[in-house]
């Protein structure tokens, strides 16, 4: 234990001399750090507009209230685009999430040398970039539309189902799958009879989960042109019409609110 | 599952002696089943026959889909060096700047929203912060803070900020409100006053889990910051959409291949700091 002597006795400390030192340069260096980011943000800024930000909000708020309900007539077809989006595609991602699960779990793996390294780059891959990129990609591609959004959604969701899937593959019990193996069921046996049903409330939990997710992540596919309720979203934005753009932000609250009610509820079922 | 009186089960492996075993579905319920079935199937109908794709614009987007996915192979970090290099630079800078800021005012929320430190008012508050900045989307706030704040990265920090205190206040305060109360409970009974109940008591059973979700958000955060660009939020999203603009699709690769290789190395990073801090 690290003591201070002083001429009116040892006083106990938390930390020696050099562990207090480590500690404070490691703060100094992190504070430093900081402040050169905010300067850095603060160059960029244009502190007139700052200042000016409370009226300008209050005015964007005073126009933007009451919503116009009538607009609503506009909204019924972008909603069930917005629908499409996130159902079909993560039932695409789900089909191809499923078979890059199995190559990139350990205990199913068919290669741990060649294939699994792939698998587990592709759920890398597709995981670490947002599907409003993916979106703008695929726009560029294939032309704006639903259809892009869907394919979007669907790659941006195989990573994590698959990754979530894999693990849960790798938690499965063995014991059954011996079994299984021990009644002389070959290897694609052995996998409907032992692996899949220990695995199908967990898929069954992702699946929802990241519909979930799809929903709120569809709602703005449509800001760089993927359809769905967000492209009435940015055509409102770009033309002012701020009481539709607040009943487009209450629709897409309520979205959200209904999918994470419906996802849990399932969820909890299912659990 | 439903129970059997004594004597049934017998009865009933009777009249399955002879027949095949069938594998139990997943939902009991035959009606239940069905319904959602057919309840599904007409949905998928339905979706896929409202979705219009033009075929004939897609097969003749496959040759840039191949051209992108040659750029790969050979990315163009050079001739827009200077655009890649400061829109990183930004979204490094935004991830830092917000990660410390939304950390640093997601501690006190959280223990106001954890029910077993805090009184009920208190409680609601925070946890009605929490939901707010739960149910909107980065890029919606993103929207109105630029329309508000104007362009640039200081949108994108506030953004990031706003998004890191739901995230972070949310599981920091169900972390408390699991937490041990005996150790808590000593910490009391040896006089302390509050701020000590909280230095002795509460911070040293959740400091493991604080440093994991944080070093988790930054993750999060920075890969946030990708994106913010595209509603002019600052970062490296605006280079992005400038290069698909342009259909440089080297140049996009190359920032593709940034993003990745960056996420990747947080999540090494993280991954080994949460190993020894927990």
């Amino acid at each position: 234990m690290p003591v201070l002597e002083t001429a009116e006795g040892p006083i106990w400390r938390l930390r020696n001399r050099r562990e207090t030192l480590t500690r404070w340069f490691v703060w100094f260096l992190g504070i430093a750090i900081f402040l050169w980011c905010w300067q850095q943000i603060s160059d960029a800024t244009t502190w007139f507009f700052v200042w000016d930000a409370p009226s300008i909000a209050g005015d964007i708020l005073g126009r933007a209230t009451p919503p116009r309900w009538s607009y609503m007539d506009n909204l019924w077809a972008p909603i069930w685009d917005t629908l499409n989006i996130a159902t079909l595609g993560t039932i695409a991602a789900l089909i191809m999430a499923v078979p890059i699960a199995f190559l990139a779990a350990r205990n199913t793996t068919p290669s741990a040398l060649f294939i699994r390294p792939i698998a587990l780059l592709i759920i890398v891959a597709t995981r670490s970039i947002n599907s409003l990129i993916w979106a703008l990609l695929l726009i560029a591609i294939i032309g704006p539309g639903v259809f892009a959004g869907i394919v979007a959604i669907a790659i941006r969701s195989i990573g994590f189902c698959a990754k979530l899937l894999y693990e849960a593959i790798e938690e499965i019990d063995h014991s059954q799958v011996e079994a299984i193996t021990a009644t002389g069921a070959s290897r694609w046996q052995v996998m409907v009879y032992g692996i899949v049903p220990q695995i199908m409330p967990a898929f069954a939990g992702i699946a929802v989960f990241r519909w979930d997710i799809n929903i709120r992540e569809s709602t703005v596919l449509g800001l760089v042109g993927a359809g769905g309720i967000g492209l009435q979203l940015q055509a409102s934005l770009n033309t002012l019409a701020w009481p539709q753009v607040s009943l487009i932000l209450l629709v897409i609250l309520a979205a959200v609110v209904i999918s994470e009610w419906v996802s849990a509820k399932v969820r909890g079922a299912i659990i | 599952m439903r129970a059997y009186a004594e004597g049934e089960t017998h009865r009933e492996l009777d009249d399955l002696l002879g027949t095949t075993w069938r594998r139990p579905p997943l939902v009991q319920r035959a009606w239940l089943r069905w319904t959602l079935l057919i309840g599904f199937a007409v949905y998928l109908v339905a979706a896929i026959a409202s979705v219009e794709v033009n075929w004939t614009r897609v097969y003749e987007g496959l040759d840039r889909g191949a051209a992108f996915v040659m750029a790969f192979a050979r990315p163009d970090f050079v001739s827009r060096a200077d655009a890649i290099w400061n829109g990183m630079l930004e979204s490094i800078v935004m991830t830092v700047a917000s990660s410390v800021v939304g950390i640093l005012i997601s501690i006190p929320i959280a223990l106001g929203a954890a029910r077993n430190i805090a009184p009920l008012p208190v409680y609601l508050i925070c946890r009605g912060i929490i939901a707010v900045s739960r149910a909107l989307q980065e890029i919606i706030v993103a929207i109105l803070l630029v329309a508000i704040f104007g362009f640039g990265p200081l949108a994108g920090f506030l953004t990031l900020s706003f998004a890191t205190i739901g995230f972070l206040s949310k599981l920091l305060a169900e972390d408390i409100e699991s937490m041990d109360k005996s150790q808590a409970e000593a910490i009391r009974a040896t006089g302390a006053r509050w701020s000590q109940w909280i230095d002795y008591g509460v911070k040293p059973q959740v400091i493991p889990r604080l440093i994991g979700l944080s070093i988790y958000r930054v993750d999060i955060n920075f890969r946030e910051s990708a994106i913010l660009g595209l509603v002019g939020a600052g970062g490296i999203g605006a280079t992005l959409n400038t290069a698909f603009d342009r259909y440089e699709y080297d140049t996009a690769a190359a920032i593709l291949l940034l993003i990745i290789g960056i996420v990747m190395a947080l999540e090494y990073i993280s991954g080994v700091i949460r190993a020894r801090v927990q």
